[in-house]
């Protein structure tokens, strides 16, 4: 499509104020977070790492962060095993239902948090009878990081199609032996991404995470929420805010590079 | 019937030391509504370039499949040198596929791509790696050992795909339209390779085309499929020259049906001669040249024919021009009857 010089002028400024609107805002974050004045004066009069010492030095802080790292990673772990399972099944098997069940996973990540988060939070302490707490914010982060991995994984088996298993079979080597030497390794660059992408969803969760979450957690999103409102923890907010937005925009960064590194150079 | 026959027995006189290494009997397979392969039989004789010919769809690459162990029949049986392997798994059978799209493993180099089979079935390294190295040898890849798939042209991709079968030594060697994927050129020379190849490691090919002149140039013997059976089984020459039924006479070269005296005969293009007075045999046929069409080697003559009936030739005589009024003529005993 050709465009005219006019159109691709107002075209790129329009994008750059969308990015600017998001940008902008997340870079002010991070820069205060080295802003040595307490209430933000802009522009920043000097250089300081001491909010990021005093967060570090925080219990709270590192409780929280503690327990987001545990909870993402515990999530990540979950879908990688039940996403790659059911790509498996849904790309190899012809069964009933097959078309119903992949919707299923894939549904959840349309559905508003909060609705999630009411209808696990129902589940958990009413129906089921079990206290809220680190397996139950797992589980409500599981509905929507399994899609990751599961999406990653099915659009790399579709790809592999099944000639590499069947030639891994016609030289001899049986089921077991073929997916470890042949469909895992094709497939690790997919799972890998995938699992980045889980972990940076889970890492920053609130909405779910506040309803499934017991009396006794904060992970760092809630411990953000908790804090924002004390004047005197302001400093520190900012520091735990920008390393969210590290933590979770890194992997999903790398995420990208690694399925756009396997499109171009994984097969042929 | 009793032709038949004897056209067995003369074959087997010929071939008498060749064993049966393949034994297909009543052999089915249905996918949905639509039957694939319908009750095939054959038999495949120790040491021979077997083509399964025919269109797409005609059943030849399910029973190569079959074969292979990818496919389970419905019903019937495969024996590989004797014993019935028709339910076992593909790696638990002695034979080897070559896929139309190669399916060489991207992660691993050349080396470990060859030397995949040998290293699950356990064999020690130092002779895995002089066998690969001979294989490599073998393909004229010598040097690309530490090549990624990705990083080899099309023809190289196909002789490591090949060398990769060829390095377990199998009975039988299964071959996937190997050649589809390749320029023409690079195919005729690659066909000319597979054939020497074959001679020399004595190995029994089973390949599947949908190509006629290639089946014709380098099989034994070729079975031509359609509607999930075999349709005729002969040495290249029986099925040219004696087609045994309409099928085969139209798929495999081409043939002229010619309503004469009331009844169907079939003759091929370059039996016919056309000219400007009749020059061959005691058929004799007046017509006018229609048009003349350069196919490289050969040119095609098409002549509309005082039967009514358009014959093409491919054997002029003298010079012709399109409009000219021709005359063809060929030896009626090079005509072939159709059942």
């Amino acid at each position: 499509m050709t465009i005219s010089n006019k159109a691709r002028y107002a075209l790129m400024s329009l994008m750059g104020v969308g990015l600017a609107f998001i940008y902008i805002p997340l870079s002010v974050v991070i820069i205060n977070s080295f802003n040595s004045s307490r209430t933000f004066s802009w522009p920043p009069q000097s250089f300081t790492t001491q909010w990021w010492s005093k967060a570090i030095g925080n219990t709270g802080v590192r409780k929280a962060f503690g327990w987001s790292l545990t909870a993402g990673l515990l999530a990540t772990a979950i879908a990688l095993l039940l996403g790659t399972s059911l790509a498996f099944a849904v790309s190899r098997y012809d069964f009933f239902g097959k078309e119903v069940i992949s919707l299923l996973v894939i549904l959840p990540i349309s559905l508003p948090g909060v609705v999630t988060g009411i209808a696990l939070s129902n589940a958990f302490n009413q129906q089921l009878g079990i206290s809220t707490g680190l397996m139950t914010i797992v589980i409500g982060h599981a509905t929507f990081t399994i899609v990751v991995v599961y999406n990653n994984a099915l659009a790399r088996l579709k790809r592999m199609g099944t000639s590499l298993q069947e030639a891994s079979m016609d030289l001899g080597a049986n089921g077991i032996t073929t997916f470890r030497l042949i469909t895992l390794p094709n497939l690790a660059s997919a799972l890998f991404a995938g699992a980045l992408l889980a972990f940076g969803l889970s890492f920053d969760e609130i909405v779910v995470t506040t309803f499934t979450a017991g009396p006794g957690i904060q992970t760092l999103p809630i411990w953000i929420y908790n804090n924002l409102f004390r004047p005197n923890q302001a400093p520190i907010v900012n520091v735990v805010a920008a390393t969210l937005v590290i933590v979770s925009v890194l992997p999903i960064y790398l995420s990208q590079r690694l399925s756009q590194d396997s499109t171009s150079g994984g097969r042929f | 019937m009793s032709q038949t026959l004897r056209k067995t027995l003369e074959f087997i006189s010929v071939v008498e030391p060749a064993s049966v290494i393949v034994s297909i009997r009543n052999l089915s397979r249905t996918f949905g509504s639509v039957k694939a392969v319908d009750g095939v039989n054959l038999d495949i004789y120790s040491g021979e370039f077997l083509t399964l010919l025919g269109p797409s769809g005609s059943g030849k690459t399910t029973v190569l499949r079959m074969i292979a162990g990818f496919e389970k029949p419905d019903s019937g049986t495969i024996e590989l040198g004797g014993r019935d392997v028709s339910q076992l798994p593909p790696y638990e059978r002695d034979v080897n596929t070559v896929f139309q799209d190669y399916a060489l493993f991207p992660h691993m180099d050349v080396i470990s791509n060859i030397g995949y089979g040998l290293r699950v079935a356990g064999v020690a390294k130092e002779e895995r790696i002089a066998r690969t190295e001979k294989a490599l040898e073998q393909v004229r890849l010598t040097g690309y050992g530490d090549r990624k798939p990705a990083e080899l042209s099309g023809g190289q991709r196909q002789r490591v795909a090949l060398a990769r079968a060829l390095v377990n030594r199998p009975s039988v060697l299964l071959l996937d339209e190997p050649l589809g994927a390749l320029d023409l050129k690079l195919r005729e020379q690659m066909q000319i390779e597979l054939k020497e190849l074959q001679r020399e490691v004595g190995i029994t090919f089973i390949f599947v085309t949908h190509d006629q002149e290639e089946a014709l140039t380098m099989s034994d013997r070729i079975a031509v499929f359609n509607l999930g059976n075999i349709e005729q089984l002969g040495t290249p020459r029986e099925v040219y020259e004696n087609p045994q039924s309409p099928f085969v006479s139209e798929f495999v070269g081409q043939t002229n049906k010619i309503t004469m005296d009331g009844r169907q005969i079939n003759i091929r293009p370059e039996f016919i001669t056309v000219s400007k007075s009749a020059e061959r045999g005691d058929r004799i046929v007046k017509g006018k040249l229609h048009d003349a069409i350069f196919v490289g080697a050969t040119t095609r003559y098409l002549v509309d024919t005082e039967l009514g009936e358009s014959i093409i030739s491919t054997d002029p005589s003298g010079l012709l021009d399109v409009g000219d009024d021709v005359v063809l003529s060929w030896e009626s005993e090079k005509e072939f009857l159709v059942k």
